[in-house]
């Protein structure tokens, strides 16, 4: 089958690769009918994350058909089924699982000794992400092996397309993630630095939930008209202060909900010292990580407020200022999604059309193309903000 | 060709048969191999500087010769990260400086005179290259490239903003991480 296939820094391959088997009686085959490309794949696109290896599959935003079942799924999935796939590969029996923790499942990574030892404790393998998470080969394929797919899994009805159910996988469950847990209320205004997908969708529910005002910081002008089309005020940060304008815009107080969708890989540019700095220090492997935007928002965060982070970070940040967050008392929250927790609401939100996801999509191309978007997209070139690829 | 993950994956896992088009482009290829080009020769600079003033007849500048050789690992490490496009004009002005220094020491009274001259063709043919390189890095990652768009009509609401704001209704987190009971399946 055709793949795309990870082969060292910015080299990404689509490649002839053997078709998965079946190894568990949990496991399930599916024929993928649509996958994306994830801003967190551009991390490992530029090997910030470790332990990658030649020949990784890419790919963990992917739906499609059940063409195999194992003996151990027990009619839970069975051929024919249409399913989009969890990034979080999830056994829905140890405790975590139980408690609604899924991406920190105690089970489903296969290196767990090894993430043990960098993380501490073990979370849940996902698909094709680094080896401390599993090392599972990811959805950008023309099929997917699915382990503990009796439980790794949500069904699709029939009356939705792909392009409506696909992002289920990640980023609308991320986005939603992230807004519920800034606890939003009626009269708070929730700031979002980043109009890339997660942010897009974090924009969105915070306006299900909500919000009385919802901010929106970016520099791409095609993403804040994305934004804004949601009833986001935006702010361009090549153009403004954000911290001048933030507060101009909660009256000197500052947003009390702060959601960072940037991650580790902030924008680096001059108007922002410390990014240049990081990125600087990130070259010579002093630092993993360009936390400006975190910053920004501990910096401008209302005192008592919550941040919010769905954005991915990689190892260790620098320069946090651990003094402003602890002086003005504020709440941190973050965690790779718990997909199946949120999957059930907002699949029913999508059928009940108060949201369609597909509003992110800018690229449809053939899987072939694969190695080509993943520039575009990382370049944002061509106005890209997600690429959805078909095998 | 050998694949390191085909001998450390597990039985079911796709194995690599073969390789198609890379994301990398030609512009990435060059970039790179001049990025290890400028490692290999500012190592040499930095620690062997008597070998490069010996042969080019100018012994006693080894500190100048070592700090160019910072300078090339520098422009070496940039040229091999993501910031392509720095690194190579970084080389391309090292080059210039290479080539101003080189010129200073083509001198009658230089016995290694001829040395200097080889060396100059040799940093010009280098200099053509990273210019090359820079130029078309710049062009491939270009962030203006393809159309400009405009999705200020993709609200992602069906229904209209008004009728789904606070559609749903808050859920605190503080109440429910690691204490929810378990999602149906």
């Amino acid at each position: 089958m055709k793949a795309l296939v990870w082969h060292g820094k910015e080299d990404i391959r689509c490649d002839t690769v053997t078709d998965p088997e079946i190894e568990h009686e949990r496991d399930a085959i599916i024929k993928v009918t649509s996958c994306a490309i994830c801003g967190s794949d551009l991390h490992l696109f530029h090997n910030y994350i470790p332990a990658m290896m030649p020949g990784d599959i890419m790919g963990h935003e992917t739906m499609g058909e059940v063409v195999e079942v194992g003996s151990g799924v027990n009619g839970k999935l069975k051929k024919g089924d249409r399913i989009v796939v969890p990034f979080t590969i999830i056994c829905g029996e140890c405790e975590q699982c139980r408690r609604g923790n899924f991406s920190v499942c105690e089970t489903t990574n296969r290196n767990k000794k090894i993430a043990e030892k960098v993380f501490g404790h073990t979370t849940a393998g996902l698909f094709g992400y680094t080896h401390l998470t599993g090392g599972y080969p990811g959805g950008q394929a023309e099929y997917l092996r699915v382990p503990f797919a009796d439980k790794t899994h949500i069904k699709v009805p029939d009356s939705l397309s792909d392009e409506q159910a696909l992002f289920l996988s990640d980023i609308l469950p991320t986005g939603w993630q992230a807004a519920v847990q800034c606890d939003i209320e009626p009269d708070d205004t929730v700031a979002v630095w980043g109009c890339g997908p997660v942010g897009q969708m974090a924009i969105r529910s915070a306006i299900l939930l909500g919000a009385k005002q919802v901010i929106a910081i970016d520099r791409l002008p095609e993403r804040l008209s994305m934004a804004e089309a949601a009833g986001a005020i935006t702010i361009n940060f090549e153009k403004e202060s954000v911290v001048g304008r933030l507060n101009e815009l909660t009256d000197s107080k500052g947003p009390e909900k702060c959601i960072d969708a940037v991650g580790f890989e902030s924008h680096v540019s001059v108007a922002q010292p410390d990014s240049v700095l990081d990125r600087a220090k990130q070259m010579f492997m002093m630092e993993n990580d360009r936390p400006h935007a975190l910053r920004e928002a501990i910096y401008v965060c209302r005192p008592g407020g919550i941040i919010s982070i769905p954005g991915v970070y990689g190892g260790f940040s620098d320069k946090i200022p651990m003094g402003m967050l602890m002086n003005k008392g504020l709440t941190i929250r973050t965690g790779q999604t718990h997909v199946n927790r949120w999957t059930d609401d907002l699949l029913q939100r999508i059928e009940d059309g108060q949201i369609d996801p597909s509003f992110v999509i800018t690229h449809t191309m053939p899987l072939e193309r694969g190695p080509e978007m993943y520039r575009v997209f990382r370049d944002k070139q061509d106005s890209c903000v997600k690429v959805v690829l078909k095998p | 060709m050998f694949y390191l993950s085909n001998y450390v994956r597990s039985k079911g896992d796709p194995k690599v048969v073969s390789s198609g088009p890379s994301s990398l482009t030609s512009a990435d290829r060059l970039a790179r191999n001049l990025g290890w080009f400028s490692i290999a020769l500012g190592s040499l600079e930095l620690f062997a500087p008597h070998r490069v003033t010996r042969t080019l007849g100018m012994e006693g500048r080894e500190g100048l010769i070592r700090a160019y050789g910072v300078r090339e690992l520098l422009a070496g490490v940039m040229s091999l990260s993501v910031d392509k496009k720095a690194g190579m004009w970084s080389r391309v002005a090292g080059d210039g400086l290479d080539m101003a220094t080189l010129a200073s020491e083509l001198r009658f009274s230089n016995r290694r005179a001829g040395n200097v001259l080889v060396a100059m063709i040799m940093v010009g043919g280098i200099t053509a290259l990273d210019y090359i390189a820079a130029q078309d890095v710049g062009k491939q990652h270009d962030p203006k490239r393809g159309r400009k768009r405009d999705y200020s009509s993709r609200s992602g609401f069906p229904k209209g903003l008004q009728a789904v704001k606070g559609a749903a209704l808050p859920q605190p987190a503080s109440a429910g991480i690691g204490q929810r009971e378990p999602a149906p399946f």
